[in-house]
């Protein structure tokens, strides 16, 4: 089966000089769960804008073996048209790919309810707190019935409790749809309570340090947070963390 | 403070200050020439009736007028901007020195380039001048100012520039045109007065020109009929730019929501 994508010695320099990534070579495999690990600013979300399209490589190449698959996109804001209410937020995708009106309703709809927000179809973004409007982020991009997708420290901005909800359901979605996802995150527990595979990253630029494939099986629920196996695999994780740190410097 | 106080304390001050100035006028003899009474302004507004509502009727139409196209050439032009940058830094600069030239200075040259037998097109020009500049600098600011990530997530849509256009940036721009539109109503109006009297002469027929023909023959009470008709006009675009506003943002914009609570 070949890889989903790969990035092969990608580099990534900005036009004021940054050097913001690489080279990095990463393989993803459809279904897999991969976090990108590391401290704020080590262009890891550069990589999942590369992976995107959004931006052009400075060196290297991305490509998709099997086709560049149907992409979703969810940033750390929830990112929501202010003047748009939940429903039409979550039919921009299907729009945009001209999708008819009564269709991409129905999909959204569907969408918004996976994420339990069928009571509020029809709430605008300033009504929804901060969890919601994540919810609301995240049924867009899972509407269009995307096979991969990236999401760029989601959950940063939320409070803990939320934060584990949207985990939970996250990984059921993941289960349900069989996405592959890309997940940047700077928290050792949230890599370790989701991932299938974790690679830290090295701070500017950004370079992979090492790569935990070993993982406790899924799928998991909330109880996995309390078993030896996560406290092992998060403080494996964050092992690996410290050492990589230590040699970048 | 409740709703009921809010428009009793003002019309009570109103009120208030209409009574005294009454008094006043009648109790200290004033002659008319010099401040005509609140009773005098009511009986010329209806014995120059006729007058007053040919003119009101010639300034509002102008300033309406002045205003839609105001709008509609500063948008069209922030649109430009925002699609190119050349456009926006060659023509800028210009936009900027028709905005900081006075119309005052420009209104002679303008009526003799369009002659004064087109006086309403003059005040049409120079009531333009003035009411489109804040129209182009608020919309170019709110075209811009759309949230990129949007803009990223409607690339990765593949969204066209005139989808990310119209559904991404038009809206993001809306509350800055709108509070434009504000600003740009009561300019025209000003605009339209102003150069009124820049022009100074019998063809234009608006509400400036009848106070200038009212102060030559001493007819103060008519001149402040006027006065006070231009007042009312300045509140009513601003009321009307406002409910406009509302309508098209209360469900929405973060402005809305300090008005609810």
């Amino acid at each position: 089966m070949p890889a989903l994508l790969t990035l092969s010695a990608i580099s990534k320099t900005f036009a004021n000089g940054t050097v913001a990534l690489g080279p990095m070579d990463l393989s993803i495999q459809e279904g897999e769960f991969v976090s990108l690990v590391g401290p704020s600013g080590c262009g890891k979300s550069t990589a999942l804008r590369l992976i995107a399209g959004l931006i052009a490589p400075t060196g290297g190449t991305v490509q998709f073996p099997q086709g560049r698959p149907e992409t979703g996109f969810v940033f750390q804001e929830p990112t929501l048209m202010p003047w748009a209410d939940a429903l039409a937020n979550a039919m921009m995708p299907l729009r945009l790919k001209g999708v008819a009106a009564s269709e991409a309703e129905d999909r959204a709809a569907a969408a918004l309810k996976r994420v339990g927000l069928s009571d509020f179809l029809h709430a605008y973004p300033r009504a929804l707190s901060g969890g919601m409007k994540m919810r609301v982020s995240i049924a867009r991009a899972l509407a269009a019935g995307p096979k991969l997708l990236l999401m760029d420290e989601p959950f940063a901005a939320l409070d803990e409790f939320t934060r584990q909800a949207l985990n939970d359901d996250l990984l059921a979605l993941w289960a349900e749809d069989k996405l592959t996802v890309t997940f940047v995150t700077h928290s050792v527990f949230e890599s370790a309570y989701l991932s299938t595979r974790v690679v830290m990253v090295t701070p500017r630029p950004g370079r992979i340090a090492a790569v935990i494939d070993q993982h406790p099986p899924v799928p998991r629920d909330a109880s996995f947070r309390l078993t030896p196996e996560f406290s092992a695999y998060a403080g494996h994780i964050s092992n690996a963390l410290k050492q990589a740190m230590e040699g970048a410097h | 403070m409740n709703t009921v106080l809010k428009i009793a304390i003002p019309v009570g001050l109103g009120i208030a200050v209409i009574a005294a100035w009454q008094w006043a006028v009648t109790a200290l003899a004033i002659s008319p020439i010099v401040l005509p009474g609140p009773d005098a302004i009511a009986r010329a507004f209806v014995s120059d009736f006729a007058n007053l509502s040919a003119a009101l009727w010639t300034t509002l139409r102008i300033t309406i007028v002045a205003f839609v196209l105001a709008v509609v050439g500063g948008v069209a032009l922030a649109v430009l901007f925002s699609q190119s940058r050349i456009i926006e830094t060659a023509l800028f600069p210009y936009a900027v020195i028709l905005q900081v030239t006075p119309v005052v200075a420009i209104a002679p040259i303008v009526t003799i380039w369009v002659g004064y037998d087109n006086i309403n097109a003059v005040l049409l020009i120079l009531a333009w001048i003035v009411a489109f500049f804040p129209i182009l600098a608020n919309t170019t600011l709110g075209l811009r100012s759309a949230d990129h990530n949007l803009i990223d997530l409607f690339r990765l849509y593949g969204a066209s520039r005139w989808q990310i256009l119209w559904k991404l940036r038009f809206p993001s721009a809306l509350p800055y045109l709108l509070s434009a539109m504000k600003v740009s109503g009561g300019l025209a109006l000003i605009g339209v007065v102003v150069a009124e009297f820049a022009a100074g002469t019998g063809t234009a027929t608006g509400l400036a020109w009848l106070i200038t023909l009212a102060t030559r023959n001493l007819h103060m009470a008519t001149a402040f009929a006027a006065l006070v008709l231009l007042s009312i006009l300045g509140i009513v675009i601003f009321f009307v730019l406002s409910a406009l506003e509302w309508a098209l943002l209360h469900r929405w914009h973060e402005s809305a929501i300090a008005r609810e609570r």
